[in-house]
């Protein structure tokens, strides 16, 4: 990682100023989000599809602050992901009719995970950490195949859908377009999160951890336990993605817990731009497009979504936002 | 008794793969410094080269030639993109021979089908040794005893050749000995090759056992990074005897309680990792 990039990306992200002009971007972004059941389907899309793209960027977005703002690289986020969808999956199907219960199981069970896990993944830095976290994923991803009576093993966990929310005065039934603004709101109320604790002292900290660990030791700075911090808060947040994703389909499979959805969740990362707050974003909006795109085309969409991964980690590292930034600034 | 017994020398076959594939990974990972995600797809390549090549030269000369050409395969690979990944942050690497990986998976289920195909292996090596130990058969000994043959050819290329010991080297200083001369570009791209080579042989010698299907190495390759993981970094001894251990644990688990089988094994590297962190013979502060 070349520091010139990462210092000028910490600049254009973690700012804490915002001014009018930087605010334009987002505010053009939030009225293309809130309108989108209107103009989605005259250019052929569903509604269901950007849920989708919305749940991969909340998903990538948490798990970007471990990696590309704390620069713990796990390739086991897909653990608490799944462990989210099998929470709110599980709760709906056996104990509860309530559709915000258990989403907030479902996160609570991921990200409690996350919490528990994170301090033994810390032992170890660099290419160890990555194959512990794959392993400690690929241990649930094995539960759930196994425990089939209660997951429902490798055919995956069905018998859930989502439930209309009561409210006092009026029932809001979560049919595709408002389940679309009920993901919306979950990946605002995640986005701001992020940008909340990456602006605070806490991720003032998480960035010089990954800019220069051996020096914050020095200075009598607890790095392991700020990135398991770190760890569980993108936990959280994924479990939370996880377990709208769960209702999205009303069906979780141990796919969801895989390592391949790990791998995926760090292309979206690097693709969009993981130096950049909103990249993630961008990279979901491209790789959900595209892997839906192309596996409704062909056979071999594997090899498609293959070359994507090697092709934008050769040509394109710092991904699309990188890319963009690096050319305005040139 | 007998059951257990028969599970664990299962459990040591499953424990061979593990250790042939680990080694290969863990030559990859102290030289090259990159996590070869794929080099589950390369076993599964050279399995099918095997397949392919058994009914023109026979099961043993496709058991010489098919890692061979995987390795060939290995090379034009590293030449054309994990050469690009060295030295650089091993997020990369990882997501682009992932990519590979998946790129492998679906040419070889193109060309060869979905399907899993039997691996045709000499009338002799099936025949049971022992009437008690029905579990004995001349395929099973005989994967156990390339295993140890491979690994310690290695072993020896590694402590005597001049090429060993400049991997050795490299291992420990690769910038000092690109200054004394060495030709490290050259010294990295034979050591992949010789990386993948071992994958093929695991490859053909578990196509033989449970045959072929694109998938077979993506059930091999995890238990390959844990074996890693507890026989500790950096050292090949470590992730032989690391791919034995759990190889036996989760076969005599296999008998004792089923469920648990792969499970196990993520619980002894979880165990290790509490108790030592740098695994059996790993070194302190290696790769980190």
């Amino acid at each position: 990682m070349s520091t010139e990039a990462s210092t000028m990306e910490r600049k254009g992200t973690v700012s804490a100023k915002s001014n009018m002009q930087q605010r334009y971007p987002l505010i053009i972004l939030g009225i293309a989000l809130l309108t989108v059941p209107f103009w989605l389907p005259l250019l052929g899309g569903y509604t269901d599809l950007a849920s989708r793209v919305l749940i991969f960027a909340l998903a990538a977005m948490g798990l970007n602050l471990l990696l590309g703002f704390t620069g713990g690289l796990s390739f086991g986020h897909a653990a608490y992901f799944g462990l989210g969808s099998y929470g709110t999956g599980l709760m709906l199907a056996n104990y509860t009719h309530s559709t915000l219960l258990s989403i907030l199981v479902g996160t609570v069970v991921g990200g409690v995970a996350a919490t528990l896990l994170g301090p033994i993944a810390v032992r170890r830095r660099g290419i160890y950490f990555s194959m512990i976290t794959i392993a400690i994923g690929q241990m649930f991803y094995f539960i759930a195949v196994r425990w089939n009576s209660f997951t429902g093993g490798e055919d995956g966990l069905t018998g859930f859908s989502r439930q209309p929310i009561h409210l006092p005065g009026y029932t809001i039934d979560l049919h595709s377009t408002n389940y679309y603004y009920l993901v919306l709101i979950c990946f605002a109320g995640g986005a701001w999160l992020l940008w909340t604790i990456l602006n605070s002292p806490l991720g003032h900290l998480f960035v010089a951890i990954r800019e220069n660990q051996k020096r914050l030791t020095f200075l009598g700075i607890r790095v392991d336990l700020y990135i398991a911090i770190s760890f569980a808060i993108s936990g959280f947040v994924v479990a939370l993605a996880g377990s709208l994703d769960a209702l999205l389909d009303n069906f979780t499979s141990p796919d969801n817990l895989r390592y391949t959805l790990s791998g995926n969740l760090l292309i979206i990362c690097v693709l969009g731009g993981m130096r950049n707050f909103w990249g993630p974003l961008v990279g979901a909006f491209i790789f959900v497009l595209v892997q839906d795109y192309v596996s409704s085309i062909t056979q071999n969409w594997m090899t498609v979504i293959g070359l994507i991964f090697i092709l934008s980690v050769i040509f394109f590292p710092l991904g699309v936002m990188g890319f963009f930034r690096k050319r305005s600034r040139a | 008794m007998l059951v257990i017994l028969f599970n664990a020398f299962n459990g040591l076959i499953q424990g061979a793969f593990y250790a042939l594939m680990a080694v290969g990974l863990s030559l990859i990972l102290g030289l090259n410094g990159v996590i070869n995600f794929a080099h589950g797809g390369f076993m599964a390549m050279a399995a099918y080269f095997a397949y392919t090549l058994v009914p023109y030269v026979g099961f043993w000369g496709a058991l010489i030639i098919a890692p061979i050409l995987a390795g060939g395969v290995g090379y034009v690979v590293e030449q054309l993109i994990v050469r690009r990944l060295y030295l650089r942050d091993p997020l990369y690497s990882l997501l682009a021979t992932f990519g590979l990986a998946l790129i492998i998976q679906d040419l070889l289920r193109t060309i060869w089908g979905a399907q899993g195909v039997p691996l045709a292996i000499p009338d002799f090596l099936n025949q049971p040794l022992s009437q008690v130990y029905f579990f004995l058969t001349g395929y099973r000994l005989f994967v156990v005893a390339l295993a140890i043959i491979s690994t310690t050819g290695l072993f020896a290329i590694l402590r005597f050749t001049r090429l060993g010991i400049r991997i050795r080297a490299g291992n420990s200083d690769l910038e000092t000995i690109a200054a004394v001369g060495v030709n490290i570009y050259l010294l990295r791209s034979a050591n992949f090759v010789l990386g993948i080579m071992f994958a093929g042989l695991a490859g053909i010698l578990a196509a033989g056992q449970i045959g072929l299907t694109p998938t077979m190495g993506d059930e091999l390759i995890m238990p390959s990074f844990v074996a890693i993981v507890v026989g500790g970094v950096g050292s090949l001894l470590g992730s032989l005897v690391g791919g034995l251990i759990i190889g036996v644990a989760s076969g005599v688990t296999a008998a004792v309680y089923p469920a648990a089988t792969e499970v196990i094994i993520y619980v002894i590297m979880g165990i290790m990792l509490v108790a030592r962190p740098r695994g059996l013979f790993g070194q302190e502060g290696l790769l980190e």
